[in-house]
């Protein structure tokens, strides 16, 4: 209990946690489209496809602010986005595999760019990879802002299209036929998750980021089959993962932030699977025995 | 042999031995489990490691390719639950299979060369480094010697399971209603997955491994419908990719994991624009045509279906038939010009009739719509 006030007072923590927080809301939020989506692993692929963006605003540039990383990374992961919308459009190539294409294409461009960055002779490129790799403790005051920011963006363009984006989630043919663009719908969502993708990507890191948009979603999915309810249960299962997360983290010793909430959030997971009432697997199995014996009774 | 040529024949190796399960996956739509195991076998070796407090164990190996199987196992267990989709369960499982590993890294192995950067980047230059020894004399490098057992291993696979791989692959009904098992060979396709996935990361890194296994099949999916020249042709793209990635890696010091990855984009790209019948450019020539074909014959079955009736006077008219059929002015223009020019259509003052050869194609148009 001590260590715990004392680490309410730590600079530090605070500002950790509270990011790891946003970044969980935020996930949440967008994850829930993602998941209702089927494209859940698109998150995986921007969130590799990031990297060129991210150096070459570096080489580009020569500055480390985040602000111009996150602008590099939003602009490659909406390219790889469109370019794998594009490949699924006009050939008969499966969404999988251009997702798995992509990523790994726009990763090892990455990575090309990244040696030579590293091949220049001032060693300013140091810390870089961070930026993917994640790296929670990093965090500053001003990063929390540009969460903040974004995360308010992204709330209020959800309120703003609230019912169309309900219409193309559920029935993409019917929006259609209502003369809603779909590849405007497209354009608007996928630029929606790299954002969330993007923000979230220096307190996870990359391969971690993918599970912070789904986890959360796929839990509170399973509590609802209302779309409003589930998006505020994934935001706040997101948000919680990150406190919990963080906390585990700077009470133990050696235990990672990112890995830890993605751990906490696929807890989340396996909880709401198992007892969820209604379509939980344990009152699933209730259910059937019920089933059973009413049957047996009657007949 | 020197650096620079065992470098090149390990990837030359690695890239075929890749490509060959990669079809498959591709064609299964199962492409981003590749991506899973790349990352979930990291589990396995620290699991390994545990065990046997080596790095140099077999035994490290074989957790791995377990872990590999473990992991689509897992994935198939909560999706059929039928609680979470099968994308979404991917994207659960193998970053908290990840995750676990990484807090068991750094909290238990924090002083053992086990870094987590050199698993997923992966550095072919230092490849020829690491020798292997017979009796005390230098046979070459070991990774040579990893990549040639891979591609064997594969090849014997794909060779003696050829035809249940193709009936499962493309009909898993029809295979298991014939006693095929198709759940043994998917569970056999998965464990060589992992294997390859172990055994080439070393060299190359995970997200290598992906490019190498997913980009060559894609692109000769692009160039084929038969089974066996996909294979073929994958084999030969993905040792293509692999050679001139590393002259590209040279020549401009960057990268040799990196490079081949970009090149294994690059002839995607060249392939998916330019291949005949498939490419994109033939793909958007073949809809344009198509867009204006589809508006001639709509014309003049429109043409058709007033003719000679009291309304003819007003939908046949020539100022304003793009109206009736709701086109843009150019569009219609375009249309019109098209089907005056070859005389299926012809002008008798203000109104547009159907010539006897127009007649005669739509004619021939209805009966094969309707039969």
């Amino acid at each position: 209990m001590k260590g715990l006030l004392s680490l309410l007072g730590d600079y530090t923590f605070r500002v950790v946690s509270l990011g790891a927080v946003l970044m969980g809301l935020i996930s949440g939020l967008i994850g829930s489209f993602s998941v209702l989506e089927r494209r859940s692993l698109l998150g995986d692929a921007v969130s590799h496809a990031a990297l060129p963006g991210v150096v070459l605003i570096f080489l580009l540039t020569g500055s480390k602010s985040t602000e111009a990383l996150m602008f590099g990374a939003t602009l490659s992961g909406l390219t790889a986005t469109f370019m794998i919308l594009g490949i699924i459009r006009f050939s008969r190539i499966k969404f999988d595999s251009a997702l798995a294409l992509i990523m790994s294409t726009f990763f090892g461009f990455g990575l090309v760019l990244l040696t030579y960055a590293q091949k220049q002779p001032n060693a300013a490129q140091a810390g870089l990879d961070r930026f993917i790799f994640g790296q929670a403790s990093a965090m500053l005051n001003s990063d929390l802002y540009i969460m903040l920011i974004a995360g308010s963006v992204l709330l209020a363009l959800t309120l703003m299209f609230w019912k169309e984006i309900k219409l193309f989630i559920f029935d993409r043919e019917y929006a259609h036929t209502l003369r809603f663009s779909p590849r405007k719908m497209d354009i608007l969502l996928s630029a929606m998750t790299v954002t969330a993708i993007i923000v979230g990507l220096q307190t996870v890191g990359v391969i971690l980021m993918s599970a912070m948009l789904v986890a959360p979603a796929a839990a509170a999915r399973q509590w609802t089959n209302r779309l409003s309810v589930m998006v505020v249960l994934s935001s706040f299962l997101g948000g919680i993962s990150g406190l919990i997360g963080t906390l585990i983290s700077s009470l133990t010793v050696k235990i990672p932030t990112g890995p830890a909430i993605v751990v906490v959030a696929s807890t989340f997971v396996i909880i709401s699977m198992l007892f969820a009432p209604g379509r939980g697997i344990i009152s699933r199995r209730w259910h059937r025995k019920k089933a059973v014996k009413t049957y047996q009774k009657e007949g | 042999m020197s650096a620079a040529f065992e470098i090149q024949l390990i990837a030359a190796l690695v890239a075929v031995a890749c490509a060959l399960p990669g079809v498959f996956l591709v064609l299964r739509r199962m492409a981003m489990v590749s991506d899973a195991i790349t990352h979930t076998v990291l589990l396995g070796i620290v699991t390994g490691f545990f065990l046997t407090r080596n790095l140099e164990s077999p035994i490290l190996l074989v957790c791995a390719s377990l872990t590999g199987v473990f992991t689509v196992w897992l994935t198939e267990l909560v999706y059929k639950s039928k609680l979470i989709s099968e994308d979404a369960s991917i994207c659960i499982i193998f970053p908290l299979l990840f995750s676990i590993a990484i807090i068991l890294i750094t909290r238990y192995a924090g002083n053992v060369h086990l870094d987590t950067d050199s698993v997923l980047l992966g550095e072919l230059a230092f490849a020829p480094f690491d020798r292997l020894y017979v009796m005390g004399r230098d046979i070459g490098a070991k990774g040579i010697y990893i990549s040639f057992a891979l591609v064997a291993i594969n090849l014997v696979f794909i060779l003696l399971f050829y035809k249940e791989l193709q009936l499962a692959t493309f009909d898993a009904n029809l295979a298991a209603a014939l006693g095929f098992v198709p759940g043994i060979i998917h569970y056999l396709l998965m464990g060589l997955v992992s294997l390859t996935t172990v055994g080439a990361f070393e060299a190359v890194g995970s997200i290598l491994v992906v490019a190498f296994m997913i980009g060559p099949p894609v692109t000769a999916y692009l160039m084929t419908d038969n089974l066996k020249k996909m294979i073929v042709l994958s084999a030969v793209i993905g040792l293509f990719n692999a050679i001139s990635g590393y002259h590209l890696a040279t020549w401009k010091d960057v990268s040799i994991a990196g490079s081949m990855a970009v090149m294994t984009g690059f002839t995607f790209l060249i392939v998916f624009l330019f291949v005949p019948r498939r490419g994109l450019i033939s793909v958007l020539i073949r809809r344009y045509r198509q867009r204006y074909i589809f508006a001639e014959k709509t014309l003049m079955f429109h043409l058709w279906h007033h003719e000679g009736t009291p309304k003819e006077e007003e939908e046949a008219l020539y100022k304003t038939i793009r109206l009736h059929m709701h086109w843009d002015k150019k569009f219609a223009e375009r249309v019109v010009k098209k089907l005056l020019s070859d005389g299926r259509v012809i002008l008798e003052g203000n109104l547009l009739k159907l010539s006897e050869k127009g007649r005669q194609e739509s004619r021939r148009d209805r009966r094969e719509l309707l039969g």
